[in-house]
């Protein structure tokens, strides 16, 4: 039996769970004129200001313009108002170009051209104002659930984290995969000492090497940073905890992504492929930045496990937010969508993931998660640093 | 099997109190302490616990021999380092990691 939910088709094909209008700052210059401008707008305008600045080095600023453009495509979004200051070097017209080859409709702004702060405003209103009048009317059609895909996080973990909400999240995984949708997780620094079983997972050897080489990386980047990423793991705290070894540690973080084949892992915002089973993303372990990659690379809806407690939101799509532990649950009940400490006094794991599976189709449904009632909406790019630069 | 009875020995213990996560794992963990002497019944599981386990640690649910795999999620976390009997805790006196062990790779 095919799952279904209401979503919005946008002219590329691809499927939203909302129907917002994206006001994307190319630079920090004009991240507060961006938030202005969707704040005065209304619900439906969503911007993501950023701290990025306009004149990176050449390798961070394709990352930075592969993510304004990922950001941009989201089908969350069904137009997009691009709005610069005039003077980056991050190539604008790229941007733009790289979102209306979806067939939304997109706009340009320059702060300069437009003559500074004020009419900028003016002007990004009546565009914002226009944009929504072209999606406004579009109304939700049934589509079959493998036009989703999530992204699968985790923040502020505790012991319950990988008994309960990430294994049950894995669970939900699993569902999703089974009926064709697709999953993607990443933080690669989590990887580290699970690294070989995911690519005894992989469905090939490249994939396999290419998994372990991207692991590789980030281990050497921390050598860049002058810390040890593998050592004294797991830590003390981990250990009394009950964790013994690096590779279970590893093992429980990556349970949130379920137990299916590894079909490919992919860069830092990069396109993520519909039907495309359960991928990887190269992704620091900075929750903000991480959430950001997967909605850059097409994630309708972020699915977000917790121990101690967490707030991340996310202008562009749903997070939901899941903790194993009782007492946050209770203590942050207007921050959580789901109570997986059932599975700590004997309810399945399959139970509580066919709970998540379900809020996942609610959410894509329409209804508001937590932090979209409270309007959570962070937003962070990963900046490559000079000595990343290779 | 059966359930909910007492005897002068220990408790039994009816409702779930260690996961197992998967079918192939050789080790569960508790969700709440375990005492020496506990007998617990669960559908996946019968034991007898032979030493304290704090909440999440680690109970092995079979026995298991010096140098046989720990299984945990279905994948191996370790390698035990000495028998380990069933009812057992296992954690980092009796379970060695695999990786990054440059004193493994001295030795060879």
């Amino acid at each position: 039996m095919s799952i279904n939910f209401g979503g919005y088709r946008r002219p590329d094909d691809t499927v939203g769970v909302r129907n917002h209008v994206g006001v994307i700052p190319v630079s920090v210059s004009v991240s507060s004129v961006a938030s202005k401008i969707a704040d005065d707008a209304g619900s439906f305008a969503k911007a993501t200001p950023h701290q990025i600045s306009g004149n990176q080095p050449k390798a961070a600023r394709q990352q930075t313009e592969r993510v304004l453009t990922g950001i941009g495509k989201n089908p969350n979004f069904g137009a997009v108002l691009i709005v610069s200051l005039g003077t980056e070097a991050v190539d604008v017209q790229k941007i733009g170009g790289g979102i209306a080859q979806t067939g939304k409709a997109v706009e340009i702004i320059s702060l300069i051209d437009e003559g500074g702060t004020k009419p900028t405003l003016v002007r990004g209103s009546k565009l914002v104002g226009e944009l929504n009048e072209e999606i406004a009317g579009l109304t939700r059609q049934q589509v079959d659930i493998q036009e989703l895909i999530v992204g699968v996080e985790c923040g502020g973990s505790d012991a319950t984290s990988g008994i309960a909400a990430n294994p049950a999240v894995g669970n939900a995984c699993d569902r999703l995969i089974e009926s064709g949708g697709t999953a993607c997780f990443s933080e690669t620094p989590e990887f580290i000492g699970a690294e070989h079983i995911l690519a005894k997972r992989s469905v090939s050897q490249s994939v396999a090497n290419r998994i372990l080489e991207k692991v590789d990386q980030r281990e050497r980047m921390g050598g860049l940073m002058g810390v040890d990423l593998r050592g004294a793991q797991p830590t003390p705290g981990n250990q009394e905890g009950g964790l013994t070894t690096i590779e279970e540690k590893s093992l429980g973080a990556i349970s949130k992504g379920g137990t299916k084949p590894i079909e490919d892992i992919v860069d830092y915002g990069e396109q993520l492929s519909k039907g495309g089973g359960l991928i990887l993303m190269d992704t620091p372990g900075y929750d903000v930045e991480s959430v950001v990659a997967k909605v850059a690379g097409g994630a309708q809806i972020i699915v977000f496990t917790t121990g101690r407690g967490s707030t991340t939101g996310n202008p562009v799509a749903p997070v939901i937010k899941v903790t194993g532990n009782p007492q946050t649950y209770e203590k942050m009940a207007n921050n959580m969508d789901i109570d997986a400490s059932g599975i700590l006094k004997g309810e399945s794991l399959s139970s509580v993931g066919e709970q998540i599976f379900n809020k996942i189709v609610q959410i894509s449904n329409g209804m508001p998660t937590e932090a979209e009632r409270r309007g959570l909406e962070e937003f962070a790019i990963n900046e490559i640093q000079q000595n990343e630069l290779r | 099997m059966s359930f909910g009875k007492r005897t002068s020995m220990s408790e039994y213990i009816q409702e779930q109190i260690i996961l197992i996560l998967s079918n192939h794992d050789n080790v569960g963990t508790a969700l709440r302490e375990c005492k020496t002497g506990d007998q617990i019944d669960q559908q996946d599981m019968s034991i007898r616990v032979k030493q304290k386990i704090r909440f999440a640690h680690k109970v092995a649910i079979k026995d298991i021999t010096a140098g046989d795999s720990i299984i945990k999620y279905g994948e191996e976390i370790g390698i035990a380092n000495q028998d380990i009997e069933s009812g057992e805790w296992v954690h980092v006196h009796n379970c060695d990691s695999n990786r990054g062990r440059g004193d493994l790779e001295a030795e060879t």
